[in-house]
């Protein structure tokens, strides 16, 4: 029989009329994507262009509504991740699949234990886990907790998980999303690795220099469909562009200064303990009083920070996830105990509390939307509240003014294109770029004098993007100032008007965004260059 | 912490206890602080509460908050009621076992399979146990039934019949009875550790010693074995669990009904201190067993020495209630202990590090020290009512002490959804 | 606005479900204990024979809705925050006998003696809901331990309080310890003249239709204007929906977990009240008991809105109304215990699918109307 050989040509993965429906919407509809054996295959598409629906279709999250997908020449149907990893496909999730409280080990071994007299053998695992590590050169200690893990180790670790089943098919979502340059490069030297082993990767990105770099074959998806498969060789980053948004990508550059020389906001020596705050006795220093806790052993999260922001200019800040940005924010906004000082256009808010902040005009786009920046199952309105709950239009009284909040919403939908059918519509009903050009839009009103932009952009359409860019440039020309802090070094790079880096808590650099590379800045983030390079 | 500085921790810890024990008995003159009778009536009391606690440590292991042990255990009591006098001991054991399973069951498809909260299903589940008893008796022990010859009635079932097995060990608390010889001289330390171990080696039940064993073998089977690891994944990060190819729905299911199963047994045990199934004579075990279960931190360990300890209380509280009150001087000797070692750490810390907040937490201890030794020396007899609180109160003062420490799993009534990660 | 109305329908809808599925398995029950579910309806319609026993059983509906509504509105405050207030059964019993207790140590006239004991009802409650909060803002010890510990205190202590220091006379003989009897100016007029203005005959038994109705229609109102038109109710709103938002937009979750916990322990306060002003005038040890846990049922059933939690609480009335009649139709009356458990535990399941479902048309909705076949976004 031939099948042996036929077998060793059949692509990898087939997918034909792959339809997806949620309720009133297609998610993905007739998608056709072939992948062909140890390749590294880049499915690329812009935020909510349905590349996660169709990963989770094929690693048996979810079951298509129509179509056939195809494993090494034979058609399967999967109801569970099981069969998926049952026929040698493993995924590598873009929020980490893992449990914080278990050990490296265990998280690798969960769901396919090994088992000696019906106990766990630990020792077989560990033996299996070091071998894998060490012929694939992913390094990682089996017995250290999870919580205690950076990115690059938590990502390794996902890795082996998959690897750890045998599987011979890696779907890679947006792996890079996490990491600095330097450890892409790390991790696309281990995928190069898998890949001569005869190995097949699925690489799900938006970072088209990053699918050039890597992949052996592109599939452009679209609004949901495939609209073309290209050979990496023979495309640029600017043509890959367009096949995805069916547009030129819209830049974040800034053009003329608009910095005055008037101080919005100044944050002095600001200091956040890691295991609860202990505040400093009457009378000491915050300067000597923070010294001696560092003496003392203690974990700083937030070390030491000051900088200033002046009317009308944009102050990035870069740094790697976990270093201290969601600390830095939160105390600015005093929602959580610091010390140091705070001081918005010369009164010192320092000992205000978050509401006080608010009324005096720091406006906040928080990190994760749906975490801190709505409430999804009220209404849009009801969102326009949140916040400004004390403020016109919305408080009249002890009341709240419902007429005057619903008109006010109107304008912002008006103003800001937020595509909703009316203001009673609940916010979860919007797509992620309208609910965040509702969040843009509330923290815009009541004119304020400084503004919290955090990851602005992250998870919206290229259509949204361009939206809140604009809307952040015009009002920087209108003076208001801006702390900006995003993932996405492309954004910061071309907003700020000056960057600075934060490493462990600390601000480390200060550099100019003009002339600065994403890789050079990606340096500085993970503490590879050291030292400090004025403006 | 390693696990041997656990181990000798834990050692040394129930070592001092056991000589301020003797210490408080010399003193106030109650022997019956470590008699062997007394430690007996402990473990009886200290099963039910363990159960209970053993039943939620199963649930919320894997994610599930179970408040419903309550009503659970009230299921077990009267199935444990309604089979014993029929058919004996053992058959009580399976026939509470299954009751209490049937309501982790009702809890398991709210919660589980609908996504209600774990806290309402719970509530809902305490209201239905007392009422499905009810009705049960109502049932089937209304008057003119062969049941209600037998002496049962509305709030009782008749006496369960049947004996076990009550296994002593030989020599030492048996025959010679070297330990109760021991025990009766009352010497300093040495009759007391007699007393303790008299008093659980003395014609113990052996569904007891079965019911004991169940917290090591709950412990091998969580922490040990491919299944426990999966359940644990349940309750940390359910969504993990499911993209690896575990059956999340199916592993909580089993978990839950194990849950109830566990409280179940537990008023099993209830139904066996009484003999028989009466109306609400589970005072809240169920809860207390929970209470058990947080404050040790979810883990069988602490679950067992919580257990230990409102099992003594509830003892000494049915046994010598005139004795509860040496507890006061237990308390006082215990916060002069830590007010020892706070006054010694602050000597060794360097001024500047002492502030207002040390000054008042040790003054506070001070303070209860010195009422707690006036009510000792003052209070004749404390009424029933505040000794039926003591657990209740000593639950409410661990978690203002430890609340901060504790480590819950980190999923724990979290509503799990296949497919929609949070 | 028919997105609301969309999913108002949906919730009776859902609701209508549950207790139709509730009635259901409690007639597989009754059959099972060899009754007829027909006789056990007709014995919860069955209003008496004579003209006297509909009115007394029409007041003792009533009177019984009252503290079930209250109760209810007690815990629907904090469930709106995601506050579980299991203590509301504690709550009330502390309230109680401090309310009689105080009541009875003075004389003046109604309008300020009743006043006075509905205060230090909702001050006693509120302090006792106070311990809880406070323990969870500063040392986060969860609500719902701790209040179910609370609960067993209060029991224990108002049990000792009736029976010691607070007991007042008794009748040689008589069994039940009371606090002193309330003077004569502290009892609530009754409501028995709306029976007249109806054309039929005052009820006379357990004090008539209690005055407190007034009371409790009174404190609805009030407290569906706090939750749902003031700034308060709003930041209520907000910290049950979105905790880590309400925070970010500047509530401060600890002073509204106080000032929640306290609201709906002052509520609760008023719970035992009706009884005590409109027809025992003291708290004694046999003090009706469960209404705190009913509360809860009621309080879901009415999915924590004033309006569902009277029309709730008019329902577990009626049914609890039943009891006496089951018993002479020969059926277990505890069937009534199993029915109002069957309709929270359906009630919640109902509400779970009513509200995916609800959630899921609004996103069709949206969609369609915009249009556009991007993917929603899964929650990531």
């Amino acid at each position: 029989m031939s099948a042996d050989t036929l077998a060793t040509v059949k692509p990898a993965v087939e997918l034909e009329g792959i339809t997806k429906r949620f309720p009133g919407v297609v998610a993905n509809h007739d998608i056709r994507i072939t992948v062909q054996t140890g390749t590294v295959h880049a499915i690329v598409g812009e935020n909510g262009a349905g590349k996660s629906t169709l990963m989770k279709i094929l690693y048996g999250m979810q079951q298509p509504d129509e179509g056939t997908i195809r494993v090494n020449g034979t058609e399967v149907s999967f109801r569970t991740p099981s069969d998926a990893i049952r026929v040698g496909i493993g995924m590598v999730h873009q929020h980490f699949m893992l449990a914080d409280n278990f050990t490296v080990l265990e998280n690798i071994v969960l769901g396919a234990e090994p088992t000696k007299l019906g106990s766990l053998d630990v020792t077989a695992a560990r033996r299996r886990i070091t071998e894998l590590a060490e012929t694939h050169g992913l390094r990682v200690d089996p017995d250290r907790l999870v919580e205690d893990l950076g990115v690059g180790d938590r990502q390794r670790v996902e890795i082996l998980k998959v690897l750890y089943r045998g599987a011979r098919i890696l779907i890679l979502d947006e792996p890079t999303a996490v990491l600095v340059p330097q450890e892409v490069e790390e991790l696309f030297q281990n995928l190069r690795e898998l890949k001569a082993e005869g190995l097949t990767v699925i690489f799900i990105s938006h970072k088209l220099d990053e699918v050039l770099d890597i992949a052996n074959a592109i599939t452009v998806i679209r609004r949901g469909t495939t609209v073309a498969s290209v050979d990496p060789g023979e495309v640029t980053a600017r043509q890959l562009a367009e096949l995805m948004v069916g547009s030129e990508l819209p830049t974040p550059e800034t053009r003329e200064s608009t910095v005055t020389d008037v101080v919005a906001l100044k944050v002095s020596d600001l200091t956040v303990e890691a295991d609860g705050h202990t505040p400093a006795p009457k009378g000491t220093q915050t300067a000597s009083f923070v010294a001696k806790l560092r003496e003392e052993g203690r974990r700083l999260l937030l070390d030491d920070v000051s900088f200033e922001i002046h009317k009308g200019e944009i102050l990035g800040i870069a740094g790697v996830e976990g270093n201290g940005q969601s600390e830095l924010i939160e105390a600015i906004m005093g929602i959580r105990p610091a010390h140091g000082r705070v001081e918005l256009a010369g009164r010192d808010i320092t000992t205000w509390s978050t509401l006080k902040r608010r009324e005096a005009g720091i406006g906040y786009i928080p990190e994760d939307r749906h975490r801190q920046g709505l409430l999804l199952e009220a209404s849009l309105w009801e969102n326009r509240v949140l916040g400004h709950q004390t403020r016109k239009p919305a408080r009249k009284g002890i009341w709240i003014n419902r007429r005057a909040s619903k008109a006010d919403t109107g304008r912002i939908v008006k103003d800001y294109d937020v595509r909703t059918p009316s203001v009673e519509t609940l916010a979860l009903a919007l797509s992620g770029g309208n609910q965040q050009k509702l969040i843009v839009g509330r923290e815009m009103s009541g004119e304020p004098a400084f503004l919290i932009a955090a990851h602005p952009t992250r998870g919206v359409d290229v259509g949204a993007q361009a939206a809140i860019w604009d809307h952040l440039r015009a009002a920087r020309a209108a003076g208001l100032a801006v702390l900006l802090i995003s993932a996405d070094l492309d954004e910061l790079i071309g907003l700020s008007d000056s960057l600075q880096v934060i490493y462990r808590g600390r601000l480390v650099a200060a550099l100019d965004p003009s002339d600065i590379t994403p890789e050079r800045l990606g340096g500085y983030m993970t503490g590879a260059i050291a030292g400090t390079e004025e403006s | 912490m390693t696990r041997v500085g656990k181990y000798h921790l834990a050692l040394i810890g129930a070592a001092a206890f056991i000589l301020l024990l003797s210490l408080v008995r010399i003193v106030t003159g109650y022997d019956d602080l470590t008699s062997s009778g007394q430690f007996a009536a402990a473990l009886g009391l200290a099963v039910p509460i363990g159960l209970a606690g053993l039943g939620g440590l199963w649930a919320e292991r894997a994610g599930v908050v179970n408040i419903g042990l309550e009503g659970m255990m009230v299921m077990g009591t009267w199935f444990a009621g309604w089979a014993g006098y029929q058919w004996g001991p053992v058959a009580a054991l399976a026939a509470g076992l299954l009751g209490g399973a049937l309501g982790g069951l009702l809890h398991a498809v709210a919660t589980i399979t609908f996504g209600v909260d774990h806290i309402i299903s719970g509530v809902a589940i305490n209201l239905l146990g007392p009422g499905i008893t009810r009705f049960l008796s109502e049932v089937l022990y209304r008057e003119g039934t062969a049941a209600a010859d037998a002496g049962a009635g509305i709030t009782t079932s008749p006496a369960i019949t049947g004996n076990v097995w009550t296994p002593s060990l030989p020599i030492l608390s048996d025959g010679p009875d070297l330990l109760g010889k021991l025990e009766n001289t009352h010497w300093f330390l040495i009759a007391d550790l007699a007393g303790i171990l008299r008093g659980l080696t003395h014609d113990v039940n052996v569904l007891v010693i079965l019911a004991v064993l169940l917290l090591p073998l709950t412990f091998f089977v969580l922490w040990h074995t491919a299944f426990g690891l999966r359940l644990r994944s349940a309750g940390e990060n359910p969504w993990a669990a499911e993209s690896l190819g575990v059956n999340v729905y199916l592993i909580k299911y089993v978990a839950v009904v194990i849950s109830g199963a566990f409280a179940g047994l537990g008023g099993v045990f209830l139904a066996f201190i009484s003999d028989k199934y009466v109306e609400g004579q589970t005072q809240g075990r169920g809860f207390i067993g929970l209470a058990t279960m947080i404050f040790g931190n979810w883990r069988p360990g602490g679950l067992a020495a919580g257990a230990s300890l409102f099992g003594y209380t509830d003892a000494l509280r049915l046994r010598e209630q005139a004795a509860v009150t040496s507890f006061f001087l237990f308390g006082a000797v215990l916060l002069l202990i830590y007010l020892g070692m706070r006054v010694r750490r602050l000597m060794s810390a360097e001024l500047a590090a002492r502030d207002v907040k040390q000054y008042t937490t040790m003054a506070t201890a001070a303070l209860g020290a010195v009422v707690l030794f006036w009510l000792w020396l003052t209070v004749e007899q404390l009424p029933t009512q505040f000794i039926f609180i003591t657990p209740h109160v000593l639950t409410l003062l661990v978690l203002l002490v430890a609340s901060q420490r504790l480590r819950m799993p980190k999923a724990d009534g979290v509503i799990y959804r296949r497919g929609e990660q949070h | 606005m028919p997105a609301g109305l969309n999913r108002a329908l949906l919730t009776v809808v859902g609701a209508v479900i549950a207790i139709i599925l509730a009635i259901a398995v409690c007639s597989v029950a009754i059959v099972i204990a060899g009754g007829s579910p027909l006789d056990a309806l007709g014995a919860f319609f069955d209003f008496g024979a004579t003209e006297r026993a509909q009115s007394n059983a029409v007041a003792a509906w009533l009177n019984r809705a009252v503290p079930l509504f209250i109760a209810g509105l007690a815990v629907a405050v904090g469930f709106r925050m995601n506050l579980f207030n299991i203590g509301v059964e504690g709550q009330y019993r502390v309230a109680a006998i401090c309310a009689a207790y105080v009541g009875s140590m003075f004389t003046a006239p109604g309008w300020i003696q009743i006043p006075v004991i509905i205060v230090v009802g909702a001050l006693a409650g509120g302090l006792y809901a106070l311990i809880p909060a406070v323990m969870k803002v500063t040392r986060g010890v969860n609500e719902v331990i701790a209040t179910i510990m609370l609960n067993y205190i209060a029991i224990s202590v108002t049990s000792y309080l009736v029976q010691g220091p607070l007991a007042g006379e008794r009748a040689a003989g008589d069994l039940v310890t009371t606090t002193p009897k309330l003077p004569e100016s502290a009892m609530f007029p009754d409501l028995n003249f709306i029976f007249d203005g109806f054309g039929m005959l005052a009820p006379t038994r357990g004090g008539g239709l209690w005055g407190f109705l007034i009371v409790a229609i009174l404190l609805g109102v009030v407290v569906w204007v706090v939750l749902e038109r003031t700034r308060f109710g709003f930041d209520i709103k907000a910290s049950g929906l979105n905790s880590p938002a309400a925070l970010a937009s500047g509530v401060n979750p600890k002073s509204m977990v106080i000032a929640a916990m306290v609201m709906s322990g002052a509520i609760a306060g008023l719970i035992g009240l009706p009884e005590i002003l409109g027809d025992r005038g003291a708290f004694n040890s046999n003090f009706t008991s469960g209404l705190g846990f009913l509360g809860i049922a009621v309080a879901l059933l009415g999915r924590n809105k004033p309006g569902g939690i009277a029309i709730a609480a008019l329902l577990f009335a009626f049914l609890d109304r039943g009891q006496g009649a089951l018993q002479i139709a020969e059926i277990p009356p505890s069937v009534i215990t199993i029915i109002q458990g069957m309709i929270v535990l359906l009630i919640v399941v109902a509400n779970e699918v009513t509200n995916r479902f609800a959630l899921r048309l609004e996103e069709r909705r949206a969609a369609q109307q915009l249009g556009r076949n991007t993917p929603v976004e899964v929650k990531a």
